[in-house]
């Protein structure tokens, strides 16, 4: 499988969990069993410098989704 | 005259001690009247004090729950802060805190410190955290748009990056070491300088189930605490005697010498009395004063400092140094607090450091694949026993890593460490035990 199929993979992933926007870092390993997850973040955050993914933190733990899904309090707070 | 009422911020003024509010006032003043071109809104301090005050009446924070976390390409070191009442309080609609990475032991210049305020006035709240807990420069406060542009000056004109948050590695911290300290058993700057650099992917983004912490104290005084406080504490040891000059021993007992280099001469404490203040306090009693001679029974010492902080022109700590490394300390979050571990009892710690970067390897990929969504490395070792940790260390159990026989039995035998397995002969067993 080619590094874009691995990203394909991930967005496909993503999308399809209905109702769930962020994921930790570790729901990305188990979409690739039999890889290093040294090798799986280095993927994740690739994806995020392209654009595809963004992160979210609470200041403590950071969580990974869809660029632009879910709750984007920037937004929010321009919108108010 | 102030922009809201405060009447129980005022309060918090009252007593003896300095206080935040005060210094909040103060910027909030200095913002009303400065010819600083300012790039974030003038009233970030009033409005912050504003909303502090309502927080105190309605007893509920007013800050949104997380959010925006780096600037391009970074997964860290920016903390997003959003105001939910942003029409009350428009000058801290956002207000995002940046956590910078602090130079090694501290050390800095005026002019940096200088420069530091300048561009934090003029890009941010003016309000700063001198340092954070993990020991980060702390700048409390700033807009979005001015997230890249703080990034781009810290780095080009301060030399300076930003540190880690969420799950990465968070930024490195050591103590003042070699530069000044007599007693660093290895060069707590080099070493925290060196893996601050081997390390920047996992301190920039986010790389664990959860945060990672290194601090690295030169010997067991721990100025920077790491045993209670990093998921892997360096603590600085010697494997040899410490160092006696028995002519400085009979100067400190004839009170030629102060004790504990005059630290506690506030008040007279009388004479100073070598076998009350240090023989009768040497917790493994593992010292002897005949009234000539300082004798120590180095096998017994626990390098715990205490003869050599009281009297450091007599003892001084061996000269084959190195450090401890435990691992697994915590504040309370899911388990109660915890002290690391002591899991590696000597290494020499020796540039390049590959010892050191194989060992943290060993640990990171095992938590990366086995720790649990917001699990702390400690939390994970009492999952699965230390025995299971120290088979990922690669490392055999040592006595030293328990406390006292039988009070930490985690060490069990496995079956092929034991001849003949787990199987045996029932008949052969039952000639020896009845039933
Ligand atoms: S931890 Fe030890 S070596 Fe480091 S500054 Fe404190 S006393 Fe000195
Ligand atoms: S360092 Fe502590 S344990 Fe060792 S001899 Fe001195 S007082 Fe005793």
């Amino acid at each position: 499988m080619g590094i874009e199929d691995d990203k394909q993979l991930i967005l496909d992933t993503l999308k399809s969990k209905k109702g769930k926007t962020k994921f930790y870092l570790k729901d990305f390993n188990s979409m690739f069993p039999d890889r290093k997850p040294r090798d799986v973040k280095k993927l994740v955050n690739s994806m995020v410098s392209e654009g595809l993914l963004e992160y979210w933190s609470s200041g403590s733990t950071t969580l990974i989704g869809l660029k632009g899904s879910g709750v984007q309090h920037e937004a929010e707070a321009k919108e108010e | 005259m102030a922009k809201h009422k405060t009447p129980m911020l005022d309060e918090l003024e009252k007593g003896k001690w300095p206080s935040f509010v005060s210094d909040i006032k103060q910027e909030a003043e200095n913002r009303g009247k400065t010819s600083v071109d300012l790039q974030t809104p003038k009233e970030a301090c009033d409005d912050l004090l504003g909303l502090l005050e309502l927080t105190y009446k309605d007893k509920v924070v007013h800050w949104k729950h997380g959010g925006i976390v780096g600037v391009f390409g970074y997964g860290g070191g920016v903390i997003g802060r959003y105001c939910d009442q942003p029409d009350q309080f428009p000058a801290i609609r956002d207000f995002h805190t940046m956590r910078v990475n602090q130079p090694s032991s501290k050390f800095y210049s005026t002019e940096f410190l200088r420069q530091l305020c300048d561009l934090w006035e003029r890009r941010g709240s003016g309000l700063t955290n001198m340092h954070g807990s993990t020991g980060d420069i702390i700048l409390l406060g700033t807009t979005t748009p001015q997230l890249e542009e703080v990034f781009w000056e810290m780095t080009h004109n301060l030399h300076q990056d930003l540190g880690g948050s969420g799950s990465n590695l968070r930024t490195p911290s050591d103590c003042i070491g070699m530069a000044r300290c007599e007693y660093a058993c290895y060069d707590t700057m080099a070493l925290c300088y060196n893996l601050t650099m081997e390390y920047q992917d996992e301190l920039h983004r986010p790389a664990f189930p959860y945060k990672f912490k290194f601090k690295f104290d030169g010997c067991p005084n721990g100025c920077v605490a790491s045993i209670a406080r990093a998921d892997m504490s360096f603590i600085g040891t010697w494997r040899d005697d410490i160092r006696i000059d028995q002519e400085a021993v009979k100067a400190y007992v004839g009170g030629e010498f102060k004790p504990n280099a005059g630290a506690h001469s506030g008040r007279d404490w009388g004479a100073f009395d070598i076998q009350k203040e240090v023989i009768g306090l040497c917790p493994t009693q593992c010292m002897e004063w005949d009234g000539k001679k300082l004798k120590i029974d180095n096998k017994e010492c626990t390098r715990c400092m205490h003869c050599i902080n009281v009297m450091p022109r007599a003892l001084r700590i061996g000269q084959d140094t190195g450090a401890s490394i435990l691992f697994g300390a915590k504040a309370p979050i899911l388990e109660g607090a915890q002290m690391s571990t002591l899991t590696v009892p000597f290494m020499k710690i020796e540039e390049p450091y590959d010892e050191i970067k194989d060992l943290i390897e060993k640990v990171w990929d095992y938590w990366s694949e086995e720790g649990k969504n917001r699990e702390r490395l400690g939390e994970m070792i009492q999952r699965v026993g230390f025995q299971k940790f120290l088979e990922v260390c690669e490392l055999e159990p040592d006595p030293r890593m328990i406390q006292e026989p039988r009070s930490n039995p985690y060490i069990f035998w496995k079956e092929g460490d034991v001849p003949g397995g787990w199987d045996r002969d029932i008949n052969e067993f039952r000639k020896k035990h009845q039933r």
